[in-house]
């Protein structure tokens, strides 16, 4: 059975190509065979963060036009096993994408056998981050601890909760897991950023992991290389463990604490 | 900086607790508009009609919220009335239905 999940969050910026190729990338590397769709049109960045820039010739939209097969649209990653990216096309607008097109192409992908369909949206609740959540068994809602990026996650889960595909069918509702990106316990604790409770609370949906605002994410861009296999990082090891929980394992969150201080840095720093 | 802070007291309002406050105000009132029964609308606007009847609000002037508390729900109108009208001249409206009423006719 493959399994579509959306990656997205209403506001820019939050993280979702950053999940998407880590999500993506663990799950390949648990032995599922992935693919991550950029649906970004016109603005596409997930090449970039998976390191395949030069190795794009077709794209989603040729895709959908059929102007060229998934076997020559597909890109294997070199790193890991089980792994493909579908690339958005960086020539084209929104508007290039129909549900009937992505229909085609979500039913080769299951004929491939593909376990893991991940949906790379775009920001905004516009036609191309509708087309990205249309198809959507689960969704990850990436939000920031940050009251622009919490208010833009709630409206996009009304989004999913009533324009997607199992919502107009009357299926069973799209699983919703929340993803806080970017947090800083530190300033948590100094009451100068929304904590993980205030925010699970606010959205009231089950919390998939908590990634650490860490130099490693921005590293792991500049290399083209999804911070997941930074095996060394915090925010590596948390979408390890995001990983865990989306297979159905629970695992205690961590990440939610400051490193503790000494008397005399609290008094000082 | 973290002298002071640290012997500041710890059960001030923190900027996160603002933060937290202020969307939960305005995710409940986005949530209504989202979530609640189709006929909302259309029923915020014949009530609307109705309130115009007999005074001049403008659109803006009524808010209408279905809030569900424990087992009941709540239908909460919040109508704000124009100021005075320092011109003293009656609506379009009022002039039609006072001079149906002089004329002993029903009022529709």
């Amino acid at each position: 059975m493959t399994k579509t999940i959306v990656v997205t969050s209403g506001k820019g910026g939050v993280g979702k190509t950053t999940t998407s190729a880590s999500i993506a990338t663990g799950l390949a590397r648990r032995g599922y065979k992935t693919v991550v769709i950029d649906f970004d049109v016109g603005l596409r960045n997930l090449d970039l963060i998976m390191g395949c820039e030069r190795r794009v010739v077709y794209d989603l939209v040729n895709l959908v036009n059929q102007e060229a097969s998934l076997h020559q649209t597909l890109i294997k990653d070199k790193r890991v096993e089980n792994l493909y990216i579908l690339p958005a096309s960086q020539t084209r607008d929104k508007d290039a994408l129909t549900i009937e097109g992505i229909a085609r192409v979500m039913h080769k992908l299951r004929k491939s056998e593909f376990d893991y369909i991940i949906c790379d949206s775009p920001a905004g609740i516009e036609r191309g981050a509708k087309m990205a959540l249309y198809f959507a068994d689960e969704a990850i809602v990436t939000t920031n601890p940050e009251v622009s990026s919490v208010r833009d996650s709630d409206r996009i889960l009304g989004i999913l909760q009533s324009e997607s595909k199992r919502s107009k069918m009357n299926e069973d509702p799209v699983k919703e897991h929340l993803l806080i990106t970017r947090y800083n316990p530190s300033r948590v604790k100094e009451g100068q950023m929304l904590s993980v409770d205030d925010i699970v609370d606010l959205l009231a949906i089950p919390l998939l992991g908590i990634i650490p605002e860490s130099l490693s994410v921005l590293e792991s861009s500049n290399a083209g290389k999804p911070v997941i296999l930074d095996e060394e990082s915090l925010a590596g090891q948390a979408y390890a463990d995001a990983i865990d929980r989306l297979l159905g394992e629970s695992k205690p969150h961590r990440f939610m604490e400051a490193e503790k201080k000494g008397f005399l840095k609290r008094l000082f720093g | 900086m973290g002298f002071f802070r640290f012997f500041r007291s710890r059960n001030e309002d923190t900027s996160a607790k603002v933060a937290k406050d202020r969307l939960q105000v305005l995710i409940a009132h986005e949530r209504t508009g989202r979530d609640g029964p189709d006929y909302l609308p259309l029923l915020r606007k014949d009530i609307l009609d109705v309130i115009k009847k007999y005074v001049a609000v403008d659109d803006e002037a009524l808010t209408v919220q279905l809030e569900s508390q424990d087992n009941c729900d709540v239908l909460e109108l919040n109508i704000t009335l124009p100021e005075p009208d320092m011109s003293h001249q009656p609506s379009e409206e009022a002039k039609r239905r006072a001079a149906l009423r002089r004329q002993g006719q029903a009022i529709t």
